[in-house]
């Protein structure tokens, strides 16, 4: 038992990077109806945004905030000129698109000259140093992740709860034509779930320097979070909230428990699971056709 | 049946006009419609997105190794990397069939991991990360088997597109409802075009073997999935002709980004480039040529 409660923490702060980016789907796929699987190499390009900031002397806070404001832009961008122009053909194009600009994304990391190809460790303001939570030692990185991902949670449900473009966006995704027809423009509205579906994952990425290192490899952590988004059932925040937090204890004591290569796959078994049992996710609603 | 006579005059005399490598790129271009024929099957026609594409043709290869290495002359050891293909795909069909839309491509695509993991850590089967080495096959017989099976394939899809089940796995991707109104159980068709295009993969797979002449986990991962998609795509999903133009695009990007590599500046380092290419002609042939090359072909 003296294992339990660090493998939680470890495990609840991994949650919360999947669940930052679980957000990020979840929000896109609300907003556009696009899986947007470029969404790993998005918190991958936060992670290196970040890295050079902090390289070049910011402090970690400010580089924080400044990577998720560039990876937002990016993200608006990214809709604007890739995204747009494909509305309203079928899905397997636009998903194919997503993916083709994660390709390019993580292409173009690995081709920055002198920096793409490596491993970076992020100096982090309480790098190194333990925390005592209960008695038992955690490391005050894991805090941090998980205090940094309370308040963006905390922002995001205000955000949604009481800002006006909060409101229109939830509106859009509940019922696009009747968002229309009292005035909510839906481009900007998918302009806005783009560009904070990528700052959510830039964040991600920079939070999870401490536990991963920065490398153009990062992506496939992020696509991880795809069947945090599904097990939370596609498309609701809280869930995709509970579905990160559920991956990253069901991995930490995986990685513990059971037998070698179950952690890998940890994700995966449990998502294939839950598809068995409830097609439309832990907290979608269920549909009556299959 | 007209259009199968310049790919029926190629196969015939390719081994002896072209040099060895030009047989061997062409028999990737074979190996590769077979994998495509399936796939479009499944998600060209049935309009179902699977992202687990690789593991049915890593399975493919994984037995035919295993069955050569121990004897088995390849016209019974091709036809077990499909069966047990096929097998592994009615796995694949077990969480997919009531799914559709991302959750069918979500469920695909761990099922892919899952299926990659097992060939990495089965170790007394498949040797794990160290791989598995294959007999080789003459190069003209090996193109004559790939070429001629890509156009069995083929010809195949169109026969199968002509059936009851075609028609209906094309109302299951117009519209799942109306198709399951109309008698066609949209799980019972999931499961009927998953098990044929695993099959196919597993067949192509088995030729991928051949002409690897090594086997190891890695290579059967989603980006070779996603490779695939993108070949039918960049093709034109739900043609025919789609598949051809893919693979023969697909196996010509390689080279003609190998061209662009001689001529890169030194102080960017190469190892992005192909897959920066990739995506870049993937977003970019999606924006300007949605119906594929043989969409773009159509409306010359």
């Amino acid at each position: 038992m003296d294992a339990f409660l660090p493998l939680a923490i470890a495990g609840i702060a991994l949650g919360c990077v999947y669940a930052l980016v679980a957000l990020g789907f979840a929000l896109i796929y609300q907003a556009t109806t696009v899986v947007n699987f470029a969404h790993g190499e998005l918190m991958m390009l936060g992670g290196f945004v970040g890295l050079a900031l902090v390289s070049s002397g910011w402090p970690w806070w400010l580089a924080l905030a400044g990577a998720a404001l560039a990876c937002a832009l990016f993200g608006l961008l990214a809709e604007r000129v890739i995204l747009r122009p494909l509305t309203g053909q079928v899905h397997i194009p636009i998903v194919m698109t997503t993916l083709g600009l994660g390709f390019m994304l993580k292409g173009g990391i690995t081709m920055l000259p002198g920096a793409g190809a490596e491993t970076h460790a992020m100096p982090t303001p309480f790098a190194g140093q333990v925390a005592t939570v209960a008695g038992v030692p955690v490391a005050a990185d894991h805090l941090l992740v998980i205090a940094v991902t309370a308040l963006v949670g905390g922002l995001l449900f205000a955000f949604f709860s009481f800002a006006t473009p909060g409101k229109t966006l939830r509106a859009t995704a509940q019922n696009p034509l009747g968002a229309r027809l009292v005035g909510i423009a839906p481009g900007r509205m998918h302009g806005l779930a783009w560009a904070l579906g990528a700052g959510l994952a830039a964040l991600a990425g920079v939070l999870l320097a401490p536990i991963t290192f920065v490398h153009a490899q990062m992506g496939l952590i992020g696509i991880k979070a795809l069947p945090a988004a599904v097990i939370g059932g596609f498309g609701s925040i809280g869930g995709a909230v509970a579905g990160g937090l559920l991956l990253g204890l069901v991995e930490s004591f995986a990685g513990f428990y059971a037998p070698d290569g179950i952690k890998d796959v940890a994700a995966w078994l449990l998502v294939l699971a839950v598809l068995l049992w409830r097609p439309a996710g832990l907290f979608g609603q269920q549909q009556e056709n299959t | 049946m007209r259009r199968f006579i310049p790919l029926l005059l190629v196969l015939a005399t390719a081994p002896f006009i072209l040099p060895t490598w030009g047989i061997a790129q062409l028999g990737f271009v074979a190996t590769y419609i077979v994998a495509g024929t399936g796939l479009m099957l499944l998600a060209g026609y049935a309009g179902q997105l699977s992202l687990c594409h690789a593991a049915f043709i890593g399975v493919g290869a994984y037995t035919e190794a295993i069955l050569n290495t121990q004897g088995w002359p390849f016209v019974l050891s091709m036809p077990a990397a499909g069966l047990f293909a096929a097998g592994v795909g009615l796995l694949a069909a077990w969480p997919a069939r009531r799914l559709s839309g991302i959750a069918f491509a979500i469920a695909t695509l761990s099922f892919g991991f899952i299926v990659q993991e097992v060939l990495t850590r089965w170790e007394a089967l498949t040797g794990g990360n160290a791989g598995l080495s294959i007999p080789a096959l003459d190069p003209a017989t090996l193109f004559w088997l790939a070429g001629s099976l890509a156009l069995t394939a083929l010809w195949l899809l169109g026969r199968v597109l002509d059936s009851s089940s075609g028609r209906a796995w094309v109302a299951l991707r117009e519209d799942s409802t109306a198709a399951a109104v109309l008698g066609a159980s949209s799980p019972a068709m999931k499961v009927q075009a998953l098990l044929l295009a695993a099959a196919l993969g597993g067949i192509a797979g088995a030729l991928y073997a051949h002409q690897l002449r090594f086997v190891s986990p890695e290579q059967f991962d989603w980006v070779m999935s996603i490779e695939l998609l993108m070949m039918l795509v960049i093709g034109g999903l739900g043609t025919r002709t789609g598949i051809v133009l893919g693979a023969l695009f697909l196996i010509a990007l390689p080279q003609a980004i190998g061209l662009l590599r001689d001529a890169w500046p030194a102080a960017l380092p190469p190892a992005g480039l192909e897959l920066f290419a990739f995506g870049l002609v993937l977003v970019l042939s999606l924006r300007f040529a949605p119906a594929g090359l043989a969409g773009w072909l159509r409306s010359l």
